[in-house]
């Protein structure tokens, strides 16, 4: 039996927000555009809310800010990391299969972590391990696997529990 | 200039696309084809944008979406019949 | 058009088809299913994202009033390009792709596709 839910006017405040931003960059900020995607940002949030599960909310907004800058500068980082690679020679290359212990358990956190370790330097994420407890990476090139994972574990997922307060 | 280096661009992103046709024609395995394709939507996004700047019209923009939304269903699509051998279960 | 954002323009352009081109050269060139999934989804994300960010400017000035419309693209293969390397991870590791010999630890491939703890026999 699925609980009856009580009837809430705003059930996703932040994605209303979103959604009206997307609507409103999508048609070049008319006026007329404006009512229609508030009309749009209150009703979809009615219908689709009580598809899905609650999700995480970030708690401390401004750390959300600078870890994701933190995150656009590693990306441009990691491309400059990723082409050297690439145009050395193929005898080079050290790949590895790598394992993270993982802290973090709840799904929203948990995306965004294997997220930012699949965007930056020379890492990916492969596999989770079923209980959610060890995240399976793998290395472009490795050089020493207990640092690799020291800063991944204190760059990405350390800010991550900070922000999502778990 | 800005024409010079849109042809530029153009020659690199067709260079590209061959590197990525390449490697969908050798393989050797179904998920290396399915790379190729991700990728391949991925850089026909930028050529699509080029045309636009090369026409100097806007309206190129929608079909960029639209292949960027296509691209990211169907590259999970195809995981998806590679993981389960069914895309609905 | 000002001279200084046309050279602007062109530079985000030819930087971004140079970023992608090294992207396709390492998925062309590597030497195994997992170090190819590299180059594509780090090298064309950046890429494109020059790439629309010179067309932005070129179509904010050419306009008149400021286009956002290209960074919804560029968010939006921000958000689904790590995913779809997870789902291509995914599915290599249940395809048993072969690996190159000088790759470490390969011994966790086996126990990423079970799922399972690194410790588990």
């Amino acid at each position: 039996m699925d609980k009856v839910r009580k009837f809430v006017w705003f059930p996703t405040p932040y994605h209303s927000i979103l959604l009206w931003l997307v609507w409103q960059i999508l048609h070049d900020f008319s006026r007329g555009h404006m009512v229609l995607g508030a009309v749009f940002a209150i009703v979809i949030p009615w219908i689709v809310a009580p598809l899905s599960e609650e999700a995480a909310v970030a708690k401390k907004p401004i750390k959300a800010l600078t870890y994701t800058f933190r995150l656009l500068i590693d990306i441009a980082v990691s491309n400059y990391d990723v082409a050297k690679r690439v145009l050395q020679s193929n005898r080079h290359l050290k790949p590895a299969f790598i394992v993270v212990p993982l802290d973090i358990k709840e799904p929203v956190p948990l995306t965004i972590f294997t997220s930012s370790v699949s965007l930056t330097p020379g890492t990916v994420s492969v596999e989770l391990s079923e209980d959610r407890k060890w995240l399976y990476v793998h290395v472009l090139h490795l050089e020493d696997e207990q640092a690799l994972i020291k800063l991944i574990k204190d760059r990405y997922e350390a800010p991550l529990k900070e922000i999502f307060g778990c | 200039m800005l024409s010079v280096a849109i042809l530029i661009a153009c020659g690199l992103m067709s260079c590209a696309l061959a590197l990525n046709a390449w490697r969908l024609i050798i393989g050797p395995t179904t998920p290396d084809r399915i790379i190729a394709v991700d990728t391949m939507y991925i850089n026909s996004i930028a050529l699509i944008i080029l045309l636009g700047l090369h026409q100097g019209s806007a309206i190129y923009y929608e079909s960029a979406l639209l292949i960027a939304l296509l691209g990211f269903v169907s590259t999970s699509a195809f995981c998806k019949y590679l993981l389960r051998g069914d895309i609905i279960e | 058009m000002t001279v200084l954002l046309e050279v602007v323009v062109s530079v985000l352009l030819v930087f971004g088809s140079m970023v992608m081109l090294i992207g396709s050269i390492g998925l062309a060139k590597l030497p195994d299913y997992f170090t190819r999934l590299h180059a594509p989804t780090k090298a064309s994300t950046l890429g494109v994202a020059c790439i629309l960010v010179a067309s932005m400017i070129f179509f904010s000035v050419q306009l008149g009033h400021v286009s956002l419309k290209e960074v919804l693209i560029s968010m939006f293969l921000l958000i689904t390009a790590p995913v779809a390397a997870h789902m291509l991870g995914k599915a290599g590791l249940h395809y048993k792709v072969k690996m190159t010999d000088t790759t470490q630890n390969q011994h966790l491939a086996k126990k990423a596709y079970l799922q399972q703890h690194p410790e588990d026999k």
